[in-house]
């Protein structure tokens, strides 16, 4: 008996592993042909437009583009597997040392950004679903969907202008004043945990005057999100007979709500918050542009802007896989923390 | 009239009369439903304004005045002119089709095509099934806007690159709801019927599941009309969309973020009407929703 499950779930994995490994070895076969769809001639963007012929050919042979198609996806493979995404152009460095120097301010901005949306979210989705069909509900409704329609670079764009340039409220754009970088001493490259780390409590202040606007621009997205799911499954769970029960038992409607079955939509919840880790990065990219937030969004939409090849896929790739995990680990969590998924 | 006679009465005569009853009701849903009328609203006005932007717009959306340039709101140009003198209400007009012609191109091109897509993966099921959805899945792996860029870059700017861009990232969704439509419609017994009367794989998914299959898609396809102008809006805003000078919002917005301390009406005009279109589309989505597909 006890085999027998132990020998479906193994299966299960199987089916996942191989699942996995398909989407992935597609997602790099995507990315490839688009590399290859790319107008720039890549032998071309390293010897330069004056070479011979002859040096042009000899790059070109270097570079394996002379081999047959399949031979090519496979020297991409081995490559990538060695954690070689190539040279960017634009900054003459590999192209994954470039990621892994842009990526935690990426993390920093997505990560302060889902706190917020989480912290206005799930109150904003717990009341709309206690008081569903009522104001509240159509309140907090109508703001959803203001979040999900607002373009991102716009309310930047506006933010930056009331807040930074009319109150002087926030900092304008970038990370951090340009006097305070490089004093700190990288740990994690997250400056808002570097900066206490080193006791310098001035660049982390600074450090939150600059995340205060792009951290609220995709704030508002994840708060648009989680507060739609969290209304969805409190209303699921408010349905439930263990509610009448408990409302039967006397309890206080705040406790049934806010306690039992809150207690119950968390789980599905925190699906829903690694959905919205991956829905952060990709909103990041437009915001970073419009901050200058010196992350991965801003050295993608750089590297477009130059053809930097190398570094677009690289980009594309990195946060194709990291989207991959996330949406691998809400799969995980709900069928962890819930008995009835197998 | 006996109860019997009642119901005979108002009984649809012919398909057209019931297809008309049914519509009639569907509307006077949406209209009860105030949200999503409004949302309709919203999307009648694009409609009528890029239909009508000859008319309506007061001057060329080209039309270059230098000696007028970055003028603020007026009696003249009540949305005032741009940093080439460029009327802004009459750029935005005949942004509004733009807007609507991308939205119409990217619809037409990913929502028939995840349709016949996801209505084969479902009716045939086995390795078709298995082939296709792996497919959907690997374009599902790539955050959308991440992916459209990648493309659009690829393919170079242009608001003919920048449609197939979108549409390429947003079939798999339409693919996996008509699969989901499918599936059920399989095992139904009026395809059982046609299937023993001799029709074959293709006629079945053609006649029989396609048609199902359309209002959850419908419903889908509104709800992403805001994801696709956002996209679009997105794309033109980092200048992978339409080239200058076409009126497009997001590249006008591009354009405006120079002016944007001093002459914030470049940037704020074409920003509101990307809002207001992309909410349109959302209420109406969210209101379709509520009376085409209640079980959701």
């Amino acid at each position: 008996m006890a085999s027998a499950s132990r020998r479906a779930r193994a299966a299960a994995a199987a089916r996942l592993a191989v699942g996995v490994a398909t989407t992935l070895f597609g997602l790099v076969l995507v990315t490839f042909v688009i590399g290859r769809m790319m107008p720039i001639d890549p032998v071309l963007a390293v010897v330069g437009d004056r070479a011979s012929a002859a040096t042009y050919a000899a790059e070109r042979a270097e570079m394996g583009l002379d081999r047959p198609l399949p031979v090519q996806v496979w020297r991409y493979l081995r490559a990538l597997a060695a954690g070689d995404l190539g040279t960017s152009v634009v900054t003459a460095r590999p192209v994954i040392e470039d990621i892994g120097r842009y990526f935690p301010a990426t993390i920093e901005l997505a990560t302060v950004a889902l706190a917020l949306g989480l912290a206005l979210g799930v109150p904003a989705g717990v009341i709309a679903a206690a008081h569903r069909g009522r104001w509240p509900d159509q309140v907090i409704r109508i703001t959803s969907l203001l979040g999900y329609s607002m373009p991102a670079f716009w309310l930047g764009l506006i933010l930056l202008l009331v807040f930074y340039a009319e109150l002087g409220w926030a900092a304008g754009p970038g990370r951090i004043e340009v006097f305070y970088e490089d004093l700190v001493t990288p740990v994690t490259g997250l400056l808002l945990i570097d900066a206490p780390l080193d006791g310098e409590w001035v660049i982390l202040g600074n450090a939150l005057a600059h995340m205060a606007l792009p951290a609220s621009v995709l704030g508002l997205f994840s708060m648009a999100y989680i507060a739609r799911m969290t209304r969805s499954f409190m209303i699921e769970q408010l349905g439930q007979e263990y509610i009448l029960a408990a409302r039967a038992k006397g309890l206080s409607e705040a406790r049934v709500v806010w306690r039992h079955a809150l207690g119950n939509a968390l789980v599905p919840l925190l699906t829903v918050v690694a959905l919205a880790y991956g829905s952060l990065l990709e909103g990041s990219v437009l915001t970073e542009t419009v901050f200058a937030w010196p992350g991965l969004g801003s050295y993608l939409t750089n590297s477009l802007f130059n053809a930097d090849m190398n570094a677009v896929l690289g980009c594309t790739i990195v946060i194709g896989l990291v989207f991959l995990g996330l949406n691998l680990l809400a799969d995980l969590i709900g069928s962890l923390l819930d008995p009835r998924v197998e | 009239m006996t109860a019997e006679a009642e119901r005979a009465a108002s009984m649809p005569r012919s398909v057209i009369a019931a297809r008309l009853a049914r519509a009639r009701s569907r509307t006077g849903e949406i209209a009860r439903n105030p949200l999503a009328a409004a949302g309709l609203a919203v999307i009648v006005l694009l409609v009528a304004v890029a239909v009508l932007a000859p008319y309506l717009a007061p001057y060329d959306p080209q039309a270059q005045e230098l000696a007028g340039r970055l003028a603020p709101l007026g009696p003249a140009h009540w949305l005032g002119t741009d940093e080439l003198g460029r009327d802004i209400a009459s750029r935005l007009i005949w942004g509004a089709r733009v807007t609507l012609v991308i939205v119409a191109l990217v619809a037409a091109i990913s929502a028939p095509l995840g349709l016949v897509l996801g209505c084969v993966a479902g009716y045939l099921g086995g390795w078709a099934d298995v082939a296709l959805m792996r497919l959907t899945d690997v374009f599902l792996a790539f955050p959308r806007l991440i992916l459209a860029l990648a493309l659009a870059a690829a393919l170079g700017p242009g608001i003919d690159n920048a449609v197939l861009a979108i549409a390429l990232t947003s079939w798999p969704v339409y693919a996996r709801v008509a699969r989901a439509e499918a599936l059920v419609a399989r095992s139904a017994e009026f395809v059982d019927a046609a299937r023993l009367q001799g029709a074959g794989a293709w006629h079945i998914i053609r006649r029989q599941i396609m048609p199902l299959c359309v209002s959850s898609l419908v419903v889908r396809a509104s709800l992403d009309m805001a994801g696709i102008i956002l996209t679009a809006a997105g794309l033109g805003f980092l200048g992978l969309g339409a080239r200058p000078p076409a009126p497009e919002w997001g590249a006008m917005i591009a354009a405006g973020r120079e002016y944007l301390f001093d002459q914030w009406w470049v940037v704020g005009a074409p920003g509101c009407a990307i809002l207001v279109v992309s909410l349109g589309f959302n209420l109406l989505g969210d209101g379709l929703r509520d009376v085409l597909d209640p079980h959701a």
